[in-house]
């Protein structure tokens, strides 16, 4: 008995196996059930999927990182629920791919900001944010509303979104978006996309 | 949860911490004296690896993370569907955290509500409250001190575009305000000129002086037979009108800036202006609070 632990010791594959068991433990337990929960699998009723102007506002708030600064997840704590609005559901992100929480605040949260603020005040604030909010350290974003939305791979983006990822757009709402794209959002700017997604952000989820 | 991921939770939860205290036994059960004298056999340049127990304190250690996984799923949800002897959650702690909070704010708030307004503000206590409330919601556009920013009403300056009035004041914050002038270049004239004429017009209402300057006033008089269509909602005497939202033009206060390059922009494109409805954000009592802040605001001065 005394050496058994060295047929672990020396034996480097057994190891490998016996760590990979204990670690894979975790996540069996914790993730994998997850997979087959309804609060993790099942939309909110008053979800809605993106339109096609919101999906590229969206893309363009990853290219532009602000995830690095700016968290979607109002945590269930008194102090965030006071400042932000109800706090998040796991099925508010059922459809999100990939999911925008961030990890760090050094902006405030935006899970709750569609609605807050006017379009004109985020065009503003996008542009120079020191025009409303004058000790903000966000940088502007000014070229967005010189920079058309490049529509090239939107079609593509939406069929993506429907068939890989089992969003549920009709054939039919994606020609109808695929219409608007072609009509009235063809001069939009990259600054109408982005402000479009953040005017939706927490759509779901209404009330104090 | 369903029953069966419950029970696979349960089972690995419970296999794990067999696993770890097995783990332990195994590796403990080796009496000192067997171990002084035995090594792993393991010689590298004459030096031995011997096979020592664990050391006691490590082991104590070990054995108290086992105790403590133990208590700890007996006390706080962990295994499968068992809620723990607590009871507790994260949605039932914020519940708590909110209820205790409100237990103690609402008889103020309360107490505030029945107060009216007009005497409300006159309490210093109301207005440090209200300048919570307003800093976290209002100031974002209108600034810390209320003084505003271009397109976004300054607050202490006794001039309103819906009205000053403390029951005005509560349905702006309750239904939002939707400002809206559409460009009035086509019906004005149309032409570069006189969107130039008509802006030197907008500002020689507030700045009459403008009219010693023959040049200017020419311009100026060309322009006022149109302003016929801006008196729809301006009204004839250019003094606005608070039921549309409509500023005075006279008072030289101007929302947009008062250049001549502002109100052409403003004639030729149009202006919007959007105040969000916060009767689903705030409670009543407290959109009571902030109508008393704002109104008092500009009863300072």
């Amino acid at each position: 008995m005394s050496n058994a632990h060295e047929k672990v010791e020396k034996n480097v594959g057994l190891m490998i196996v016996l760590v990979l068991i204990v670690v894979s433990f975790a996540g069996l337990a914790q993730i994998v059930p997850l997979f087959w929960q309804k609060a993790t699998t099942q939309p909110l009723k008053t979800l809605r999927t993106y339109t096609a102007l919101e999906l590229e506002g969206r893309d363009v708030y990853i290219r532009e990182g602000c995830h690095v600064c700016h968290t979607q997840m109002v945590r269930p704590l008194r102090a965030e629920t006071e400042r932000y609005g109800p706090y998040s559901v796991a099925g508010e992100d059922v459809w999100e791919h990939p999911f925008l929480w961030g990890s760090k605040r050094t902006g405030p949260d935006l899970a709750r900001v569609g609605g807050r603020y006017s379009d004109d005040w985020h065009r503003v604030h996008l542009r120079n944010p020191r025009d409303v909010v004058p000790e903000s350290n966000m940088p502007g974003y000014p070229w967005l509303a010189k920079t058309p939305v490049n529509w090239k791979h939107t079609e593509r983006k939406l069929g993506v979104f429907q068939k890989a990822f089992g969003i549920p757009y009709s054939d039919e709402q994606i020609a109808e978006q695929m219409e608007k794209v072609r009509g009235e959002w063809s001069e939009s700017t990259e600054e109408d996309a982005l402000v479009a997604y953040l005017q939706q952000l927490g759509h779901a989820m209404t009330g104090r | 949860m369903t029953d069966f991921w419950s029970w696979y939770i349960i089972a690995l939860t419970v296999l794990m911490l067999v696993g770890c205290a097995g783990l332990l036994v195994w590796n403990r059960s080796i009496s000192p004296e067997e171990a002084s004298k035995k090594t792993t056999g393991h010689v590298f340049d004459g030096i031995e690896e011997k096979n020592t127990p664990l050391p006691r304190w490590w082991l104590g250690l070990f054995i108290l993370t086992l105790v403590f996984a133990v208590v700890y799923l007996a006390l706080y949800p962990g295994l499968g569907k068992y809620p723990g002897l607590l009871g507790w959650t994260q949605e039932g702690q914020w519940q708590e955290e909110v209820d205790f909070v409100h237990k103690q704010t609402q008889p103020i708030f309360e107490q505030y509500a029945r107060v009216p307004v007009e005497e409300l503000w006159q309490h210093q206590e109301v207005m440090e409250v209200g300048a919570r409330l307003f800093a976290n919601n209002c100031a974002t556009c209108h600034g810390g001190n209320a003084n505003g920013a271009r397109g976004y009403p300054n607050l202490t300056d006794n001039d309103w575009l819906y009205g000053g009035e403390p029951e005005a004041i509560r349905t702006s914050l309750v239904n939002g305000r939707r400002g809206m002038m559409p460009p009035m270049i086509a019906a004005i004239g149309g032409t570069d000129e006189a969107a130039r004429d008509m802006a030197l017009y907008v500002q020689s209402l507030s700045r009459p002086a403008l009219r010693d300057d023959p040049a200017k006033l020419e311009a100026i008089e060309r322009a006022a037979p149109r302003f016929m269509v801006c008196a729809a909602c301006h009204g004839a005497d250019a003094t606005g009108n608070q039921m549309l939202g409509a500023p005075n033009l006279t008072d030289d206060i101007w929302l947009y800036g008062g250049s001549l390059a502002d109100i052409e922009e403003g004639l030729k494109k149009g202006r919007g202006g959007v105040m969000p409805a916060f009767d689903e954000l705030l409670s009543a009592e407290r959109i009571h609070v902030l109508t008393a802040y704002v109104y008092g605001l500009s009863q300072q001065k």
